[in-house]
């Protein structure tokens, strides 16, 4: 089977800055790691073709000729081949921009190399911009079935169909899709392999391909980089520190802050109904009546809430809620 | 994309410090098939020390490495003091006209050890970083065991020598029962912090200019009496400030040692150097100060040990070295293997690179100081009793507070009697003749 990674290269952002004057991501010096969702999606690529022999796995990205590097870490895991969509041309790509070029470059390498991808795999989000679009939108550029937010999948090569588990806030959904299918893999799919040595000689010994604008002559020129980019950016802002924290050490400590901030409960009020955390705890009656397996009476209970505003959700309603979220999140701008 | 399992080198490197990559850069230039495997992200990830690299091996390997190394500032300026308490007596002593193969340099070592692995790769050297070799293979058993090649988790890989370069931390080496578990009297911890601060303020600060440098390295009670002592190292536009602390009685120390560090960076002839600092990187390391006496044998069939693994390091109190003689054990272990290679026969390689560490300035220099670290673990006065001792003497001879002057010599007798006369001409006796 013909499988297809994409991913991308991103600032390891546990070390990101704001530049604070234009906003912009200061990326110099920063160092780059290939985006983590994608690592997932690459692992369930090599699984499939642990599962099935004489499958190869593919590896795509789109960005600076630096970006080689982390094609090679995916080449270093065991992917076969590996290819980079390089052209200033492409660059200040928003998400729409950039989804068409990945779609055209995937076509090309179609076209030219004589394969036809039946799968393609992408992590649900890159942790530089956290759109989620890319994936899906390259599933719509190319005419496939999609299946985002993978955290489970069986692939059955006899039917030509795979069942994908997807993770939703709420809870799971089930799914069965046919081939071609492009999956964007959750961190719960899982766990990423590590680099073995004969790939990782492979990979430091690989020619990367890069793929041009002189590459793709059937490309729309009027669809790429900057210019065919309609998202702008208003506005980047750090959101304001969260105030003091006070590290509580104990359980005892915890519960008083609580009742002292909450209900402005003097701790001597309620000293002598604290109970050692070492004690035997007895068993409390249900003194005031309320029902605390029914979330709706539970939250009436609390007076600050206006019982106007509790809203009963039915299980059913989950999956309506859920499709309307995710709609949103594919077709909702940054 | 088709993996060649059964290629095979003619030398496997484990580690890409600066004892593999010299090792690597050596073969590589004699075009010699090397493959050198790292666990660590990139070579010098996993690495840590003070600061400081005599360079003159470094110039035999890279003559011109002035020009290309990421060197952070030449050390013109070298401190030593003695703390106890609050107080502190230093000597400071500033170079001049420092002979090209006597100088040395502070160097990072994440930028520092990337460099030299780079150098290497351009000369041949296959460089395969963040892939951790697992076991030695060994075949053949008793005298014939032989190293034959190296294990990482699924995957092996062979060649007719393998240069283990480790590191402090002989894991691979005491697994496969070639060297006896480490001694915890023979080694020692370093922690270190870096904070940036502006090229200004630590020049200001040192009174330093261009590309000078100062290491500073302090002995007193900041090691709760416990073998060890502190060291600062000026960076481009950070200072490194760190202390190693001898491993043996950490366990039983009044503090831990980042606690140590804390009072060391907060002690009141410190603190200045580092105001406004940003703490960039806090960092801890196993290091090898046993010397000469902890030295593991040098090799055998199929295999040569190499840099910290091989406890090739000295700490003589005033000066440590460790990246020099890792680079020299590196460039002896290629030019044995050349050799080897040439004749095609490389059972007579580790004898033979033995012999080249013995009658180099390597082995000499580590044989001349092999009584030192004993020294220094047998006398802790050295830690406590004696910085102490140096302070109160020094107080006394800058005190004037109206109550009448002492003679000199009244004051120096005073402070030698709390110590007592004997006491101090034999442990001066014995640390003059360890030098």
């Amino acid at each position: 089977m013909e499988l297809l990674v994409c991913i991308k290269q991103v600032p390891d952002t546990s070390e990101i800055k704001l530049d604070p004057e234009t906003n912009n991501l200061i990326r110099t010096g920063l160092p780059s790691i290939v985006n983590p969702y994608d690592m997932h999606a690459l692992e369930a690529a090599l699984s499939v073709k642990d599962q099935i022999p004489d499958s190869r796995v593919s590896v795509i990205s789109m960005g600076p000729p630096q970006a080689e590097e982390a094609l090679r870490q995916c080449l270093a895991r065991g992917a076969d081949d590996a290819w980079l969509i390089t052209d200033r041309a492409f660059g200040g790509a928003d998400t729409l921009a950039t989804s068409y070029t990945i779609a055209s470059a995937i076509r090309h390498v179609e076209r030219t190399m004589n394969r036809t991808f039946e799968m393609i795999f992408c992590g649900k989000q890159a942790i530089d911009g956290d759109t989620a679009q890319v994936g899906p939108q390259i599933a719509e550029e190319l005419g496939i079935a999609q299946a985002t937010y993978a955290c489970e999948i069986s692939v059955d090569e006899i039917s030509r169909t795979v069942l994908v588990k997807r993770e939703h806030e709420s809870g799971y959904e089930l799914m069965e899709a046919p081939l071609p299918l492009l999956i964007t893999a959750t961190s719960e799919l899982n766990e990423p392999r590590v680099p073995s040595l004969w790939h990782s000689i492979a990979a430091k010994r690989y020619t990367i391909g890069h793929i041009t604008l002189r590459d793709m002559p059937h490309i729309d020129e009027s669809r790429i980089g900057l210019g065919g980019s309609p998202t702008r950016v208003r506005k980047v802002y750090q959101p304001p520190l969260r105030g003091k924290v006070d590290m509580l050490s104990s359980v005892e400590e915890g519960s008083k802050k609580i009742l002292e901030l909450a209900y402005h409960v003097k701790p001597e009020k309620f000293a002598h109904l604290l109970v050692p955390s070492d004690e035997p705890v007895v068993e409390a009656e249900d003194y005031d009546g309320v029902d605390v397996s029914n979330p709706v009476v539970r939250a009436a209970a609390v007076d600050s809430v206006v019982p106007k505003e509790i809203r009963a959700v039915q299980p059913n309603t989950f999956a309506a809620e859920a499709a309307k979220q995710s709609t949103d999140a594919q077709g909702g701008e940054r | 994309m088709g993996n060649d399992m059964r290629e095979i080198f003619d030398v496997i490197i484990v580690g890409a410090g600066p004892a593999g990559a010299s090792a690597a850069y050596r073969l590589a230039q004699q075009r010699v098939k090397v493959l050198v495997i790292e666990r660590g992200m990139a070579p010098g990830a996993k690495n840590m020390m003070g600061g400081r690299i005599y360079t003159h091996s470094l110039e035999q390997l890279i003559p011109d490495f002035r020009e290309r190394a990421p060197l952070e500032r030449q050390v013109v300026k070298e401190r030593i003091s003695i703390a106890s308490g609050k107080e502190m007596t230093t000597i400071e002593y500033t170079g001049s006209d420092i002979p090209q193969d006597e100088e040395s340099y502070v160097v990072l070592r994440a930028t520092f050890d990337k460099w030299l692995a780079e150098e290497a790769e351009q000369q041949g050297a296959l460089i395969i970083s963040n892939v951790q070799v697992t076991e030695l293979i060994i075949e053949g058993e008793g005298k014939r065991k032989r190293v034959t090649g190296v294990r990482c988790d699924d995957d092996e890989v062979y060649a007719k020598m393998v240069i283990i370069a480790e590191g402090a931390n002989t894991v691979l080496l005491e697994q496969a029962g070639l060297m006896e578990s480490t001694d915890p009297r023979s080694m020692a911890v370093g922690v270190k912090e870096v904070y940036k601060l502006k090229k200004e303020d630590i020049d200001n600060r040192l009174m330093l200019t261009g590309n000078q440098g100062m290491a500073w390295l302090t002995l007193g009670d900041m090691t709760d009496g416990l073998l060890g002592g502190g060291f600062i190292y000026t960076n481009k536009d950070s200072v490194s400030v760190g202390m190693v602390v001898g491993l043996e009685d950490i366990g039983s120390a009044k503090h831990s040692i980042d606690d140590m560090l804390g009072a060391f960076t907060s002690h009141p002839s410190i603190a200045p150097l580092l105001k406004n600092g940003q703490l960039k990187e806090h960092s801890a390391h196993l290091v090898p100060e046993g010397g000469y006496e902890s030295m593991p044998k040098l090799g055998g069939l199929g295999y040569l040990i190499i840099g910290d693994a091989a406890r090739m390091c000295m700490n003589l109190g005033y000066t440590i070295r460790g990246m020099d003689l890792a680079i020299q054990s590196g460039i002896c272990a290629a030019e044995a293997i050349n050799i080897g290679l040439r004749d095609e026969n490389m059972d007579k390689v580790p004898k033979m690179y033995e012999k080249q560490v013995k009658n180099c300035w390597l082995g000499k220099d580590l044989k001349r100081y092999r009584k030192m670290p004993k020294f220094l673990a047998t006398h802790p006065r050295v830690f406590d009793t004696y910085p102490e001792f140096v302070n109160s003497m020094m107080r006394d001879v800058f005190t004037v507070n109206g109550n009448g002057a002492e003679s000199l010599m009244k004051k120096l007798w005073r402070r030698v009697n709390t110590v007592g006369v004997f006491t101090l001409i034999r442990d001066a006796w014995k640390g003059v003749r360890s030098l």
